[in-house]
């Protein structure tokens, strides 16, 4: 079977944007995609692992995608986080998959 | 002067397993935590979270994990310096280190154990221009001594369990509390939130939301906070008040453990994964997610085997020479510095007839 991979933009917090490929197979969100490309060091970006619940994976989107619709977790963490736009999702609950092709997002600054 | 056998910097789940692993040599521990409870990210991020990969455990939750370990290593005495970090580290001529927090305290052991996690945990600080100024003069990001809101009026920001809990705990202090949160919806355990409403419907906390503090207000102390709402119309008001405690969580940082010689790499610090999880300074370990090595693994797991080879080498460091060999705690019983045994019943012996 062919193995169907997404291109991503995305913009780290030094302003500089990487096209990537990430896989649709291995059930990664994106805060794990910018991670497995070292986007933002470590420390810096998925410190709870991804349960929603620390905002360090904050990013806008960019692109017009629909994407997956906000849980309450998500919503209740990005109303504490900081630097939170219209456009803020937490990286870690958006999962990667086919859909996302040409995905653009902007990590958001470090708090 | 606090002296121990092994200084243990950062009291997580790798931190507290030393405690029993380095019992069992005949060794002691102290532990210092930037938190105010032990734990780590299990206590302080994800308490109510189940882990499924803690070996005998199918399930476990992040605070009943804690609880476990705590229980553990109960018997071996540990010490614990909670709510400072550790700033600074000196070697002594007879090799031993003295590790001192921020506020002071001074610690003394022949090894250290950094089990730090990601850092210490820091308070995340609100993108409010002066607030830097007010640091200290009526703004609080941790709450440490609730006394001292005592008759005043408080300002607490946050929608997460934090803030929910010392609004109520402070409506019984204060002469006024005022909740800020920039949602009508909160986070918290239910009863925290119906608490809260009962306040509020008592007069006895005053919310505003959705509603965010725009700014500070003081001639060197804090006299107001000018606060945004948002509700039907957008509309700025002043709240005078003599407090300000911003609630937004805390996030890592890996902190002054990075200017202590140690190499450093990606956030983490090196060790010899091949040995003993030792440093590049002798006689200072890593063990847990704050080291680093080829194939590391973030797993706390992980953390409870290079806590088990460290306490090892450990031992030969502070008796050097001394003969050792491993005993199974089955075999031997766990003898407790608190005087308590414990060991597998005897066999019962006895002729059927």
């Amino acid at each position: 079977m062919e193995q169907q991979d997404v291109n991503i933009k995305i913009t780290d917090r030094d302003g500089v944007t990487h096209e990537i490929v990430a896989p649709t197979d291995m059930a990664m969100n994106l805060m794990e995609v910018v991670r497995s490309y070292e986007l933002a060091p470590d420390g810096t970006i998925g410190i709870c692992g991804g349960m929603a619940m620390c905002a360090s994976c904050q990013c806008y989107v960019l692109s017009k995608h629909e994407l997956p619709e906000m849980q309450d977790d998500e919503e209740a963490m990005l109303s504490e986080a900081f630097y939170v736009k219209d456009n803020s999702r937490l990286g870690c609950q958006i999962q990667i998959t086919p859909e996302m092709e040409g995905l653009e997002v902007e990590l958001a600054p470090e708090s | 002067m606090i002296k121990t056998d092994i200084l243990i910097i950062g009291a997580g789940p790798t931190g507290l397993f030393t405690v029993f692993e380095a019992g069992l040599l005949k060794l002691k521990c102290h532990l210092i935590d930037a938190l105010p409870q032990a734990g780590g990210q299990c206590s302080e991020i994800y308490p109510k979270k189940p882990i499924y990969d803690i070996p005998a455990y199918p399930e476990i939750l992040a605070g009943d994990l804690t609880e476990k370990l705590l229980e553990q290593c109960k018997q071996f005495e540990p010490g614990f310096t909670l709510g400072e970090r550790a700033e600074t580290i000196e070697k002594q001529e007879d090799g031993s280190f003295i590790v001192t927090t921020n506020r002071g305290t001074k610690h003394q052991a022949p090894v250290v154990a950094i089990a730090g996690g990601l850092g210490s945990f820091e308070p995340r600080k609100p993108l409010i221009d002066n607030i830097l100024s007010f640091e200290d003069k009526g703004v609080e990001y941790i709450i440490k001594n609730p006394e001292i809101y005592r008759n005043k009026r408080v300002v607490i920001a946050g929608g997460g369990d934090s803030a929910l809990d010392w609004s109520i705990f402070l409506s019984d202090v204060a002469k006024e509390v005022t909740l800020i949160h920039r949602r009508n919806e909160f986070r918290g355990h239910l009863d925290s939130v119906e608490k809260v409403q009962e306040l509020k419907n008592k007069g006895k906390i005053n919310l505003v939301t959705p509603a965010e503090v725009m700014n500070i207000v003081g001639h060197h102390k804090v006299e107001a906070v000018v606060v945004s709402q948002s509700q039907h119309i957008e509309k700025e008001f002043e709240i005078e008040c003599d407090h300000f405690i911003p609630l937004f969580g805390l996030s890592p940082k890996l902190g002054p453990i990075a200017n202590w010689g140690l190499e450093i790499e990606k956030n983490a610090i090196k060790v010899n994964n091949a040995l003993d999880y030792q440093t590049n300074i002798p006689g200072i370990f890593a063990i847990g997610d704050v080291n680093t090595y080829p194939g590391k693994l973030k797993l706390i797991l992980c953390g409870f085997h290079e806590a088990t080879l460290m306490c090892q080498a450990a031992y030969q460091i502070i008796n050097p020479g001394k003969k050792y060999v491993l005993k199974y705690t089955t075999v031997s019983g766990i003898d407790g510095f608190d005087g308590t045994r414990k060991e597998a019943p005897k066999a019962v012996v006895k002729a059927i007839e």
